[in-house]
């Protein structure tokens, strides 16, 4: 069962439980909705923004552990980012769940770090993406929901 | 009219599966280091050697293609292929080999029937008749139907057990509809609808009754004639045999009347560049070179099938289904059941509470566990239960008891772990 841990690390389990910056702002200056179809998971990304950097994130909406979890670190990690680098860090959590190997060491990933173990489980990295996809969809400004597929 | 064989006399199959089991060697092996427990035969199921060893006969030693050649192994081709379609219509307790007409599978046989009666029937006031439970592949066709033709989707809701609300279903059927699509068993549900009560009304109202027989055909005796089923569809690949192949079933009267789908070689009688003519079912609806493999392989898992016993297997899967409901409910808390209906097949779609069923499939698949997690292509059955998603275990004729209990303990593994 080891390599279950991997997945289901502590950190994941406590965010998929209770995940942090959970319900839409008051007042959003960008938002998203996200739909994963293959498991049902859907999710709303909500910015609010000052210029173009990252004042507050937050997010609705329900999932697996590994979807909800990776919502919630990622509204985390963004705070007081700029949109530029919401953008890096997508792309180098990306390479991450996928086995890549750029993330090493960088310290931007934070507590992503945990999400490692997603890419041994290749049917599991749409859960771990999609809040991040719903982010570039906010990001875009794009008003139609994203999906996975 | 035909009647079905008498209950088969025979013991349990509970006391074969050792043997029926050894026919099927990938229910021998190890997943994560567990050994393999398959329960997601919904889904599709596995192939015993026969079938495989059939496909490889018939692809090694008498590959050509069929109603083609004057040559010896294109006679060979077109026998076994004509052969496999006798079989088929002997399983569903048709009356001519004529009124089978070969297809991929399920989804296939439900969009040629959708274009063939879109095409003679549907129409402003001519609507078409669903249940809330139908898989994606018998709503989306009719409703590119329905959009084309102006008729209205008119659909059947469903009660909280996941039974067919019949009243609705006797207040829906009414004069105006010209087509009711029904599902035999539901995949998401397990509920086992009263088609042939079903067909009977469709009947009396003068509507063509279209009947998705995907998840009846594998788990008991099915006889068209005896439901009264105008069209009745089903996939060879959960009923142990090949994917890519299925049938569809009509009454020979309805196929003569239905235009044809797909053209290309085989379905025509003569072409000119003016205009064309059409060859008698089922070779109208069979455009170009079929699945000869598919055919022969689907045969012998029908051969399979009927020998181990129809009556049986429903016998089998019905015990399983009782005894894995009481295990459930018994030893895992916070389990919900979506669908009790008195009439299910071995089909058990649940959740936990606050446990996604994606993260329950992932853990039970690391204990060796396969199940089923998502919407099962019914998003309106979702809908009606108020879940993104269900698990799913669904049993086949080698599902054991032991199995059950194997899933039960990798389920207090799952809430051992997440919960």
């Amino acid at each position: 069962m080891s390599d279950l841990r991997e997945l289901y690390q502590e950190l994941i389990l406590d965010h998929g439980k209770h995940p942090r910056n959970f319900g839409a702002p008051e007042h959003a200056d960008r938002e998203a909705k996200g739909h994963n179809p293959l498991c049902g998971d859907r999710l709303t990304v909500y910015l609010v923004l000052d210029g173009d950097r990252i004042v507050d994130a937050r997010f609705d909406g329900a999932g697996c552990a590994i979807s909800t979890a990776s919502a919630s670190l990622m509204t985390e990690t963004l705070k007081g980012r700029t949109l530029a680098e919401a953008e890096q860090i997508f792309a180098k959590f990306h390479d991450l769940v996928t086995g890549g190997r750029s993330h090493l060491d960088d310290p931007e990933l934070e507590k992503l770090e945990v999400f490692a173990g997603v890419s041994e489980f290749p049917v599991r990295v749409k859960c771990a993406t999609l809040a991040w996809h719903t982010l570039k969809a906010a990001t875009e400004a794009s008003s139609d929901a994203v999906s996975t597929e | 009219m035909t009647t079905i064989s008498s209950p088969d006399a025979r013991a349990p199959l509970a006391a074969e599966l050792p043997t029926i089991r050894a026919a099927y060697p990938a229910l021998g092996r190890r997943v994560h280091g567990k050994p393999l427990v398959y329960l997601d035969n919904a889904a599709t199921t596995h192939k015993p050697l026969a079938v495989l060893d059939a496909e490889r006969e018939q692809a090694m030693w008498h590959n050509a293609n069929v109603h083609r050649g004057v040559h010896l192994l294109s006679q060979e081709a077109t026998e076994r292929y004509e052969a496999a379609r006798s079989t088929v219509r002997s399983f569903l307790g048709a009356a001519e080999d004529r009124e089978i007409v070969f297809v991929r599978g399920t989804t296939e046989a439900l969009n040629l029937a959708t274009a063939t009666l879109a095409a003679t029937r549907l129409g402003p006031g001519r609507d078409v008749l669903l249940t809330g439970m139908e898989h994606h592949s018998n709503i989306v066709p009719w409703q590119l139907a329905c959009q084309a033709s102006g008729a209205s989707l008119r659909v059947v809701p469903l009660l909280d057990d996941g039974s067919l609300d019949m009243e609705a279903f006797d207040r829906l059927l009414d004069g105006g509809v010209a087509v009711m699509a029904i599902v035999h068993t539901s995949n998401a549900l397990g509920t086992i609808n009263p088609v042939q009560a079903m067909c009977a009304k469709a009947r009396e109202v003068g509507a063509i009754s279209v009947v998705d027989g995907a998840q009846a055909v594998p788990h008991g005796p099915v006889n068209v004639r005896e439901l009264g089923a105008d069209l009745f569809a089903f996939s060879g690949h959960k009923v142990y045999g090949p994917t890519g192949i299925g049938a569809l079933y009509g009454r020979a009267e309805l196929l003569e009347s239905l235009p044809p789908w797909q053209g290309g070689g085989d379905m025509i009688r003569t072409v000119t560049f003016e205009g064309s003519t059409w060859a008698e079912p089922p070779a109208r609806f069979e455009a170009g070179t079929p699945n000869i493999t598919g055919a022969v392989g689907l045969a012998a898992a029908l051969d399979h099938v009927t020998g181990l016993g129809m009556d049986r297997i429903a016998a089998h899967e019905a015990d399983l289904l009782t005894y894995a409901t009481g295990r459930l409910l018994a030893d895992i808390p916070g389990i919900n059941l979506i669908g009790t209906a008195p009439a299910k097949a071995g089909v058990i779609s649940f959740t936990l509470d606050g446990i996604h069923p994606h993260d329950i499939g992932t853990v039970l698949d690391h204990e060796g566990i396969a199940i089923r997690t998502g919407h099962h292509c019914a998003q309106p059955v979702m809908d009606r239960y108020g879940v993104p998603a269900t698990a799913r275990a669904s049993f086949g004729l080698y599902t054991t008891r032991e199995e059950v209990d194997a899933l039960v303990v990798g389920l207090r593994r799952v809430q051992e772990m997440l919960g």
